[in-house]
C-alpha cells in the first residue's frame, strides 16, 4: 500500500543523518561534546545553550530495530546477564555498545555527562546507571516528581529548577564552556515555535480525511522533533511539514484514497515489524488521527509551550506535566478520551509492548475504561517495540482484521 | 514459648482477611487503616494521624487471581495482580486508604488503577526522590511529607502535631532497633535464629500496631536466647532482590534446608529501612526527609549517586562475612533484573560466588530450586 512520501520524508532523513554525523564528529574530535539524554520530557534546551549535541539511546535503539538489527545486540546483552523480561530498548542499546554496533555505521562519542531526566520511566534510571558504568562516564539523575495531582505544585517546580541549575554548573565544570543565558533563551524560543507548528500539524488530523497518520507518520516527524526541537533547523523543518500537510488538507487528500476508519493508537509501535504493522491498518484504510506514543517527548496539542521569558520554569513544567511519561495513568485515559471525542475516532487500538511497563502495565484496565465507560470499541494486541521475537504476525493480523470487520458492523449499526 | 509467637506471626502474615486490622479498627472506632505498597513508607506520619499503617505485600499464595489478569495482562509481576485482586474481591474492605511510591512503573500504574476502581478509598502516590546528591531533594521531600500529612489530617479529621510525630518516630525507632539487633544476632548465630523465623517475626509487624510488634520481638528474643542450638555446616549467604514481592515461606525454608545460613536479606525491607535512628529533635518531617536521603539502607528502588548499590552489596557481604550471594528475584521484577547485571559484574570482580533464582509469590513446588541450591552449596562448601 503506497502512502504519501513528500519533501518531509527526504528532509527528515537528511536531518537525522546530519545528527549522526555530528555525533561521529564528536567521537572523532571530541567536539562538540555529547551528553546522553532521554527522549521523554527532557531539557535539551539546556544542552543547546552550551552547543552540546544530545545523544539519545532510545533513538539509537529504535533505529536498530527498524533496520532489523536489534536481535543480535539484545542477545549479546542477555548473554551479559540481562533478563528476557528486561526492557529490550536497554538491551539493544547496551548490546550494540558491547558489539560496537551503531545505527548509522559511524562512531558514537563517549558522553561528557550521562544526564538522566527521570520522568516517570524507572527504567530510565537503571538504563543510564548502566550506560554510565559501562562507559565510565559521570551520571546526573535529574529527579522529576511524578505528576500525582492535576498540576505540579510550586515545590515540584522549585525542585526541578534547582536541579536544572545544578546541571548547568555541572556542564560548565565538565566542558569549561560558560552558560549562555541568551543562547538558552534562543533554544527555548525555537522549542516554542516548533511546538506551535507541531501542535498545528496534530490538529490537522481532525480533518476528514486526515492528511497524515498521527501514529505512523507522526513517528517520521518525531526524529526531528526530538533531535532538533531547540534548533533553527527544527523550526525550518516543521514549517515545511506544516505547509505540506496543510496543502494536502486543503486539497482534501487523506492518507488513503478514501478514509474508512479513524482510530486512536495507544502504545509504541513494534519497530522490528514497523512496515508489516502499518500494512495491517492500511489494508483497512484505517488512519490514526491521534496517538499517545507521539506525546512521549511532549504534549503540545493541548496548549503548553516553552516560554523564553521563563526559560527555566517552563523547561521544568514541560518535564513535570507536559509529556506522556510523567503524567499518571488516569491522565492518559483522559488524553485518549479527548482524542476520541475531539479528533473524531471510531475506535482505539491498544498495543501492549512487553518491554515497557510504563506504557503497558494496566492496559487491561484502560481497555475496560474505554469500552465500558466511554463505549468505544477497542482492540488490544501484544508484542514488543524492539524485540522481534514477540511479534506473532499472523495472529496479530487476524485480530486486526476481526476488529475492523466488527467496527464496520458497529458503524453500520450506528448509521442505521 | 518462642514457637508460639512464631506460630502467631505465621498466621498473621497468611491472613488475607486482615483480622489484626479489623480488630484494631474495632478497638479504635474513629481510626483508619492505611495500607502501603512496598518498599518504604513514612509510617510515622500515618501512625501520628491516629491511623494504622499496614504493609501490604500482595496476597502471596492465598488468593487465586481471577479478575486482575484481565487488567494487568502478561509480563507483569504477581504482587501487582494479587494486590488488585484483593481489591476486586472485597478483601481490602478494612482499609481506608492506600499509599504508593516511586519504586517501579507497574506499581505506579497500579496506584492509579486502584484509584479509578475504588473511588471511595484514599489513594495517594508519594514521590520519593532519586537525587540524594542535590540539597534541593531535602526541601522537596519535606514538602512531600507535609502534603501527605495534610491529606491524612483531612481524612482523619484531626491535626497531626509535631509532638505526636516525634513520639511515633521514637516508637518506630525502637521497633527498628529491635529488628536490627535481631538481624545482627542472627548473623552472629544463624543456627539460633532461622531465616524463616526472623522473616515471619519481622513481617508480622506489617499488620500490627508498632508497640505490639516491638513487644513481640522482645518476647521472641528472649525465647531465642533460651534455645539450645548447635551450629551446622552451612554456607553463609546474603539474599538479595526480594525487597517487594515476597517469596513463599517454603522457599525461604528451602534455602536453609538446602544448606544455607541466610546472614543478611532484604525481605520486607521497609521495616528496617533506616541504618540508624531517625532524630527525634527538631522538625520531625525534616528529620524523616533527611533520614530517607541519608540514613536509608541501599535498595534497588532508590537511586543514591553518593553510594552505588553495587558497593553497598559488597559491603554487606563483607560485614556479614558471607561466602556467597543468592539473588531471589520475583518474576518480572524489573528493578531487580536490572540491578542483577551490575551486581553480578561487581561480585565477579570481587570473587564472590552468586546464584540467581526466580520466584513467584504463589509458587508451591520447589524441587528444581532445591536441587540448584544444593548443587551450589555443595560446590562451595566442599570445594
Amino acid at each position: 500500500m503506497a502512502e504519501y512520501r513528500g519533501e518531509i520524508h527526504r528532509r527528515q532523513k537528511e536531518l537525522m543523518q546530519q545528527w549522526y554525523a555530528r555525533l561521529d564528529e564528536s567521537a572523532r574530535t571530541g567536539w562538540p561534546p555529547a551528553i546522553c539524554l532521554m527522549i521523554s520530557g527532557n531539557c535539551v534546551e539546556l544542552l543547546e545553550a552550551f552547543g552540546i549535541v544530545p545523544m539519545y539511546p532510545e533513538v539509537n535503539a529504535l533505529q536498530l530495530a527498524i533496520r532489523h538489527q536489534s536481535l543480535e545486540p539484545i542477545l549479546a546483552a542477555e548473554e551479559m546477564g540481562y533478563a528476557t523480561d528486561n526492557c529490550a530498548y536497554v538491551k539493544a542499546d547496551i548490546g550494540a555498545y558491547l558489539l560496537g554496533l551503531t545505527p548509522s555505521g559511524g562512531r558514537l562519542p563517549r558522553p561528557t555527562l550521562v544526564l538522566c531526566n527521570f520522568v516517570g520511566c524507572n527504567t530510565y534510571i537503571k538504563w543510564f546507571e548502566h550506560v554510565a558504568a559501562l562507559l565510565d562516564a559521570p551520571l546526573y539523575v535529574l529527579d522529576v516528581p511524578f505528576l500525582r495531582s492535576e498540576e505540579p505544585s510550586p515545590a515540584d517546580v522549585a525542585y526541578v529548577v534547582a536541579q536544572l541549575k545544578e546541571v548547568v554548573a555541572r556542564i560548565e565544570q565538565l566542558t569549561g564552556v560558560p552558560f549562555d543565558m541568551e543562547r538558552f533563551r534562543e533554544a527555548v524560543r525555537c522549542s516554542q515555535q516548533v511546538e506551535e507548528l507541531w501542535s498545528r500539524i496534530k490538529h490537522l488530523a481532525r480533518h476528514r480525511p486526515s492528511p497524515f497518520d498521527a501514529y505512523f507518520d507522526a513517528i517520521t516527524l518525531m526524529g526531528p522533533l526530538y533531535v532538533y526541537r531547540a534548533r533553527p533547523e527544527g523550526v525550518e523543518f516543521f514549517r515545511l511539514a506544516l505547509a505540506e500537510l496543510e496543502a494536502k488538507a486543503a486539497r482534501g487528500e487523506g492518507v488513503y484514497e478514501s478514509e474508512r476508519f479513524r482510530v486512536v493508537v495507544e502504545g509504541p509501535p513494534p519497530y522490528p515489524y514497523f512496515r508489516a504493522f502499518r500494512d495491517m491498518f492500511a489494508r483497512w484504510r484505517a488512519t490514526a488521527v491521534a496517538s499517545t506514543y507521539s506525546t512521549v517527548g511532549g504534549i503540545w496539542e493541548f496548549g503548553f509551550r516553552h516560554d523564553p521569558e521563563r526559560p527555566f520554569e517552563t523547561v521544568a513544567l514541560h518535564m513535570l506535566a507536559h509529556n506522556l511519561t510523567n503524567r499518571n495513568y488516569l491522565q492518559r485515559y483522559e488524553q485518549i478520551r479527548r482524542y476520541v471525542r475531539e479528533w473524531g475516532a471510531d475506535g482505539v487500538i491498544i498495543h501492549f509492548v512487553k518491554s515497557c511497563r510504563l506504557f503497558s502495565a494496566g492496559q487491561g484496565d484502560m481497555r475496560d475504561y474505554i469500552t465500558k465507560a466511554l463505549g468505544v470499541p477497542t482492540l488490544y494486541i501484544e508484542s514488543d517495540l524492539e524485540d522481534p521475537r514477540y511479534f506473532a504476525e499472523a495472529q496479530i493480523r487476524n485480530r486486526v482484521d476481526a476488529f475492523f470487520e466488527a467496527l464496520e458492523r458497529h458503524k453500520h449499526a450506528i448509521a442505521v | 514459648m518462642v514457637e508460639e509467637v512464631l506460630h502467631r506471626c505465621e498466621a498473621i502474615i497468611r491472613d488475607v482477611s486482615f483480622a489484626t486490622v479489623r480488630r484494631w479498627k474495632a478497638e479504635h472506632p474513629e481510626g483508619k487503616a492505611i495500607a502501603y505498597f512496598p518498599v518504604y513508607a513514612p509510617v510515622e506520619i500515618i501512625a501520628a494521624a491516629g491511623m494504622l499503617p499496614v504493609g501490604l505485600h500482595g496476597a502471596g499464595d492465598r488468593l487465586e487471581i481471577q479478575h486482575a489478569d484481565a487488567r494487568f495482562g502478561s509480563f507483569i509481576c504477581s504482587i501487582v495482580k494479587t494486590t488488585l485482586e484483593l481489591g476486586l474481591t472485597e478483601h481490602l474492605a478494612p482499609f481506608d486508604g492506600m499509599l504508593f511510591s516511586s519504586i517501579c512503573d507497574s506499581a505506579r500504574n497500579l496506584c492509579f488503577v486502584l484509584k479509578r476502581n475504588f473511588p471511595h478509598l484514599y489513594v495517594d502516590f508519594l514521590h520519593l526522590p532519586h537525587n540524594a546528591t542535590s540539597a534541593s531533594s531535602r526541601v522537596f521531600l519535606r514538602h512531600e511529607y507535609a502534603r501527605l500529612k495534610a491529606a491524612l489530617e483531612e481524612l482523619g479529621g484531626r491535626e497531626i502535631t509535631d509532638e505526636r510525630l516525634r513520639e511515633m518516630i521514637e516508637r518506630y525507632n525502637e521497633n527498628r532497633r529491635a529488628i536490627r539487633a535481631l538481624y545482627d544476632w542472627r548473623a552472629a548465630e544463624p543456627h539460633r535464629i532461622r531465616a524463616w523465623e526472623l522473616y515471619v517475626l519481622v513481617r508480622a509487624g506489617d499488620f500490627l500496631p508498632v508497640e505490639e510488634h516491638t513487644a513481640m520481638l522482645r518476647e521472641a528474643g528472649e525465647g531465642f536466647a533460651r534455645r539450645q542450638a548447635r551450629p551446622r555446616d552451612s554456607l553463609r549467604v546474603v539474599v538479595e532482590s526480594a525487597f517487594c514481592e515476597q517469596p513463599p515461606l517454603g522457599m525461604i525454608r528451602l534455602l536453609e534446608e538446602a544448606g544455607c545460613y541466610i546472614v543478611e536479606d532484604d525481605f520486607t525491607l521497609g521495616r528496617r529501612w533506616f541504618t540508624e535512628d531517625v532524630p527525634t529533635d527538631g522538625d520531625p518531617l525534616q528529620a524523616l526527609a533527611e533520614s530517607y536521603l541519608d540514613r536509608s539502607v541501599a535498595s534497588s528502588v532508590r537511586h543514591d549517586g553518593r553510594r552505588p548499590r553495587v558497593r553497598a552489596l559488597i559491603e554487606k557481604v563483607r560485614a556479614r562475612r558471607a561466602q556467597a550471594v543468592i539473588f531471589l528475584i520475583a518474576k518480572f521484577c524489573e528493578p531487580a533484573y536490572f540491578d542483577y547485571v551490575l551486581f553480578k559484574r561487581e561480585l565477579e570482580r570481587e570473587g564472590v560466588p552468586h546464584l540467581l533464582l526466580e520466584f513467584e509469590e504463589k509458587m508451591y513446588t520447589f524441587e528444581r530450586v532445591q536441587t540448584e541450591v544444593e548443587t551450589f552449596v555443595e560446590a562451595l562448601l566442599f570445594e
